[in-house]
């Protein structure tokens, strides 16, 4: 360990392998709480458009792909918003616009595909002093924003319409989260590669949930095991001689599966629990009360829950149960 | 209409088309300080897209809405409503019950600041208020149907509102603790609180309604009492097919019902 840390470039690789440990659970968190795990992924795909102007105007690569990817993520949330992404063929098309637009941009720069390895892969001990000052800056603003912000984000991200009661802005919100995500994409391109980024966003959490009870313990959780596995990761590569990206993430997806196991059995008994509470039957309802109709046959697969209920089936429909009986339903 | 100080909720000929479709057909709606209004109706009557619409959760295309006074779009003390949502516990799973529950404080709280000793004791008195003191740290969804709809109902009280709107707060919810909402509800209503409930069986709180509005088919069908109904509306939320059988425009109205329960799930 003191060895490592002798060498510049090693110096360097742990500052920037620590600090995309810390942002990317921090924000994925968020971003795996909204159900948009493979966001990450398709803006790594987008980020690689940055890349290749980069390559082609001789600039640097990270804050041009940090410009492309926050500019995706915003088009990608508005046409969410405004209900245009539906069936996924529009996000399709920008991600794959952006990995072609990667792939041919740097193709006529001279560079070549190839020259996208490192951008797709990782390569962390070629993480420059200027890319370092730019990391830590913008991690700053993420860990603020995802720590400080904690309660809104929680809200906005389980609860839209309870929050806009609450009279947060709810877009705005939405807004601000793929912007941090896309700027954590860019940024961990150096470290673990835009192919494999995603992957420090959503598996964390995913362990974390698996571990520990409750959001926020989740999130300060995820981002322990995010720090553990990049520090990791980047100490074990060098030792081994592996490309620290794909450890990082290995090393991650190995702290996932021990989670499971384990809760797994200790909480094995809360299966029961998630049905609506049973009511006696002569407690809430008469033991013989029609339900209100229903548009559609109750049948395995129709979307609503069944339930074994004595000696015939109840499905679940809006918190109570019906019972199929001669022409209607009953309440059970 | 005729506004007045004591009016909080105040919704005039609202016109609201889902996809489309005409959900809401004219409906004008009022609250006042310190009175409880039972909305019921038939599946896709309404009810809940008068709620929602009201709280600028959804669009309207025509008519009015003042809460407290001020027009909809220009509504900014959030902190003064509180709204139990139908229960859907879809990204809710995972938190715990006081997480659940601190979200009601938001309208009060500002961005960056931690909670205050003023908010945990709002939180604690809320979850205390509908019997869940011993699952403070439970994650929600280990709870009972019935139980996470006690949640829903905290984070509403958390936020000390002066107009609470209910969506069907009694859904799944076992008698005993119908009855301990309805104690809850009689508390606030003395102290001024303005409640505006969707009910599908009128239950135990009965009693409390001062006034009950019936919604059919996007109208308005009866706006007084409660007693001025018939017995079956009291226990059916106006089911009118028990009396008089199924009907195609009962089969219309409850597609439509079905239909809007997918589209406007965010």
């Amino acid at each position: 360990m003191i060895e490592i840390l002798s060498y510049p470039f090693m110096q360097r690789a742990l500052i920037a392998a620590l600090l995309t440990g810390l942002i990317a659970p921090a924000i994925g968190t968020y971003v795996v709480q909204r159900r948009l795990s493979l966001l990450g992924d398709g803006l790594g795909h987008v980020a690689l458009a940055g890349v290749g102007l980069a390559l082609l105007t001789g600039t640097a690569p990270i804050p041009i792909a940090v410009a492309a990817c926050v500019a995706g993520a915003v088009v990608v949330e508005v046409l969410r918003q405004r209900g245009k992404a539906t069936g996924d063929v529009g996000l399709a098309v920008l991600f794959y616009g952006g990995l072609a637009a990667g792939v041919f941009l740097s193709g006529i720069s001279g560079v070549g595909a190839g020259g996208l390895a490192q951008y797709l892969f990782g390569s962390l001990t070629t993480v420059t002093r200027d890319d370092l000052i730019l990391v830590g800056v913008l991690a700053i603003v993420i860990l603020v924003t995802t720590l400080g912000l904690s309660p809104q984000l929680y809200a906005v991200a389980t609860d839209e319409e309870f929050a806009r009661t609450q009279g947060l802005r709810v877009r705005l919100y939405h807004i601000a989260v793929v912007t941090l995500a896309a700027v954590t994409v860019a940024l961990a391109m150096r470290t673990v590669g835009l192919l494999l980024v995603s992957a420090l966003m959503v598996v964390p959490v995913a362990a974390a949930r698996n571990l520990v009870r409750g959001f926020t313990a989740a999130l300060v959780c995820a981002i322990a095991i995010g720090v553990i596995t990049a520090v990791g990761g980047a100490v074990g590569s060098f030792y081994i001689d592996a490309a620290p990206g794909a450890f990082i993430v290995l090393l991650a997806i190995a702290v996932f599966m021990l989670s499971w196991p384990l809760p797994y059995l200790l909480r094995r008994r809360r299966a029961a629990a998630v049905l609506p509470e049973v009511v006696d039957d002569d407690q809430l309802v008469a033991p013989h009360t029609i339900t209100e109709n229903h548009p559609h046959q109750h049948a395995p697969g129709c979307g609503h829950p069944a339930v074994q209920h004595g000696d015939h089936t109840d499905f679940i429909h809006e918190g109570h149960r019906h019972a199929a009986h001669a022409d209607h339903y009953d309440e059970h | 209409m005729l506004l007045d100080a004591s009016t909080v909720l105040a919704a005039e000929d609202l016109t609201v088309e889902l996809g489309g479709l005409p959900v809401l057909r004219g409906v004008s709606l009022s609250v006042k300080v310190g009175e409880a209004v039972a909305l019921i109706g038939g599946n896709g009557s309404g009810k809940s897209t008068l709620v929602r619409t009201v709280l600028g959760l959804l669009p309207y295309q025509r008519g009015a809405v003042r809460l407290f006074g001020s027009p909809l779009r220009s509504f900014r003390q959030w902190s003064r409503i509180g709204y139990v949502p139908q229960r859907s516990m879809a990204l809710l799973g995972g938190s715990k019950v006081r997480e659940v529950v601190a979200a009601g404080r938001l309208a009060r709280r500002r961005p960056f600041r931690p909670l205050g000793p003023g908010d945990h004791e709002a939180i604690r008195d809320a979850i205390a208020l509908v019997g869940l003191s011993e699952q403070l740290n439970a994650d929600i969804a280990a709870l009972s149907g019935g139980q996470q709809q006690r949640v829903l109902v905290a984070r509403a009280l958390a936020g000390e509102p002066d107009l609470l709107v209910l969506d069907e707060p009694t859904s799944g919810v076992d008698l005993e603790h119908q009855r301990v909402l309805a104690e809850v509800l009689a508390e606030l209503l003395s102290k001024g609180t303005a409640v505006l409930v969707v009910l599908h069986d009128v239950g135990p709180l009965g009693d409390l309604i001062d006034r009950a509005v019936v919604l059919s088919d996007g109208r308005v069908a009866h706006d007084g009492p409660l007693g001025d109904l018939g017995q079956h509306h009291r226990q059916f939320g106006g089911h009118e097919h028990l009396d008089h059988g199924r009907t195609a425009a009962d089969d219309q109205s409850e597609e439509t019902d079905s239909w809007l329960g997918g589209a406007v799930e965010p």
